[in-house]
């Protein structure tokens, strides 16, 4: 390790369309950075060299976060301190600002922005590593072998690839109805928190639906879900700069005692953060309580495919699911 | 590219490649060593310098970014007579061992109690929880930090 990164092109736009217009010019050979914290590593690992990096970090079109009457829009480089740091997010969804302080460390959430916090690649080791796989172009996963090394990887939706979401904001976003929203060469396009992360059926060599060429300018979060109660918790083996074995990201409105609306959603656990839809219908309409928190333990992860060392994660997506339920009484 | 930036109060630039790192930048052409290279990656906070009152790994972070901006390293900390209350208190508490992990170690104290003078343990451990410190276990340098802040208001109250 010795500080070193390839050299390359270094540009700056001054607009949204600028970088959309460089994005498009460079394509493949182009590579956009906002906080650079996912970026350098993959630069610093030898594995990635682009030739044309393009920082959108200073475009303060891009920087902030507004009250737009029935949402709250969040400009993609706004920062995860930020996030954690603001009063309006803090009021109306407490859900994410809590979900953005446990990212990383305080140094990495003061510069790591909150579109490259959705957009980052998975933490595969094997991957990351630069590995042949599938995800890289090549034909097998070594994740997925008898002898792999797999406690981090997936239960749900492993299509050749086993490697999961790394991003502790996903699931918040995905549970609060999150839109966002997506420039390229001047076109907008809106795409559900839910269906902008993709799993390896859709493309395994992606996270997201952003192609080369798209920016991700805002992220939206309709008022639906202000004022809701909220349960954020986030299991790693460190408590800090580590990522996710499991988290879940839980809204629910409650009236007279029993669970009106609820969304739940885990990380850590496939390639997108998955909704726990069998835990939100047993939910709904039901009283909130011992019965409930049983019920959401036991079925939370029905369905799931355990690797060699990743077992633990099961009883683990049914003890947060049974917290978050009893997080309501 | 050149690149010019307030470090330490002082106005400094430098020519750089455009994947120079402010760390590199930092070390190598403004030698500044204080700032040092952990693990290159984020995880070990040794590279940690202030970027206009913010904490950053300076590792990962590009030189241009921190172009007029205002940078605190730890060579900023001292004048030739006085310690910072921080510096005091790590050498008072004995609360470094071999001392790789102080520069960064201090600048993120720095960074919180600039902001935060009377921070409770739980704040403080928050706010180092992106240093590692591999030799003294960590209950020294809590102490240390939590004796500067409560130097640091009393002088501030005298003021
Ligand atoms: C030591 C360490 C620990 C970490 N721990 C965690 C953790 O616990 N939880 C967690 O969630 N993350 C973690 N991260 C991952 C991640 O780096 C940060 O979460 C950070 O938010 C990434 O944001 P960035 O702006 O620095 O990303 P960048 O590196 O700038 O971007 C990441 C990716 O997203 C793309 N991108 C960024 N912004 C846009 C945009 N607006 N439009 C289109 N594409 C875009 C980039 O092209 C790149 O591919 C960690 C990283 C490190 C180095
Ligand atoms: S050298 Fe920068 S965090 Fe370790
Ligand atoms: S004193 Fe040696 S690493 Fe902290």
């Amino acid at each position: 390790m010795t500080d070193y990164m390839h050299s390359f092109d270094l540009f700056e736009p001054a607009s949204v369309e600028e970088a959309a217009q460089l994005a498009d010019k460079y394509g493949k050979d182009g590579w956009i950075i906002a906080g650079g914290k996912d970026s350098f590593d993959w630069f610093k690992d030898r594995h990635k060299r682009p030739q044309a990096v393009i920082n959108i970090a200073g475009l303060k079109q891009l920087h902030g976060v507004k009250d737009n009457g029935d949402h709250v829009a969040i400009g993609a480089v706004t920062t995860l301190t930020e996030i954690e740091d603001n009063k309006l997010l803090q009021k109306n969804f407490p859900l994410l600002t809590a979900a953005a302080a446990k990212v990383a460390s305080p140094q990495i959430r003061n510069a790591g922005t909150i579109g490259g916090n959705v957009s980052q690649d998975t933490r595969c080791s094997y991957y990351r590593d630069g590995f042949p796989c599938y995800r890289a172009g090549g034909n097998t996963c070594y994740a997925n072998t008898p002898t792999a090394m797999n406690r981090e990887h997936a239960l749900y939706d492993a299509i050749r690839c086993v490697a999961v979401t790394p991003s502790d904001t996903g699931p918040a976003l995905v549970a609060l109805e999150a839109e966002m929203i997506i420039s390229r060469k001047g076109k907008i396009r809106t795409v559900p928190a839910e269906k902008f992360f993709i799993g390896p059926a859709v493309d395994i060599t992606r996270m997201t639906v952003l192609e080369k060429g798209d920016i991700l300018t805002e992220i939206r979060i309709p008022k639906k879900w202000s004022g809701a109660k909220h349960y954020f918790e986030k299991i790693a083996d460190r408590q800090t700069w580590d990522f996710a074995l499991v988290s879940i990201a839980m809204v629910a409105k409650i009236t007279g005692g029993k669970v009106s609306d609820v969304r739940v959603a885990c990380g850590g656990v496939q390639c997108t953060p998955r909704r726990l839809t069998t835990v939100e219908d047993l939910m709904k309409g039901e009283n909130v309580g011992a019965e409930m928190e049983r019920l959401a333990k036991r079925v939370a992860a029905q369905g799931a495919k355990a690797l060699n060392y990743n077992h633990f994660k099961i009883p683990l997506m049914g003890n947060l699911a049974a917290r978050a339920v009893r997080s309501l009484t | 590219m050149i690149v010019k930036l307030k470090v330490n109060g002082e106005i400094r630039s430098a020519d750089v490649s455009p994947e120079t790192t402010l760390l590199k930048l930092l070390r190598e052409h403004l030698n500044l060593t204080g700032a040092k290279l952990g693990c290159d990656v984020g995880d070990c906070g040794t590279c940690t310098v202030i970027v206009d009152g913010k904490s950053v790994n300076s590792c990962l972070m590009l030189a241009g970014r921190a172009s007029g901006r205002e940078v605190t390293t730890i060579e900023g900390l001292a004048s030739s007579e006085q310690l910072h209350p921080l510096q005091e208190t790590f050498e008072e508490l004995g609360a470094l061992q071999c001392g790789f992990c102080g520069p960064g170690m201090i600048i993120s104290a720095k960074a919180l109690l600039d902001k935060n003078p009377e921070p409770t343990v739980f704040e403080v451990r928050d706010a180092l929880s992106g240093n590692l410190c591999r030799c003294t276990g960590y209950t020294k340098i809590i102490e240390a930090v939590l004796d500067a802040g409560r130097i640091m208001s009393t002088a501030e109250a005298k003021s």
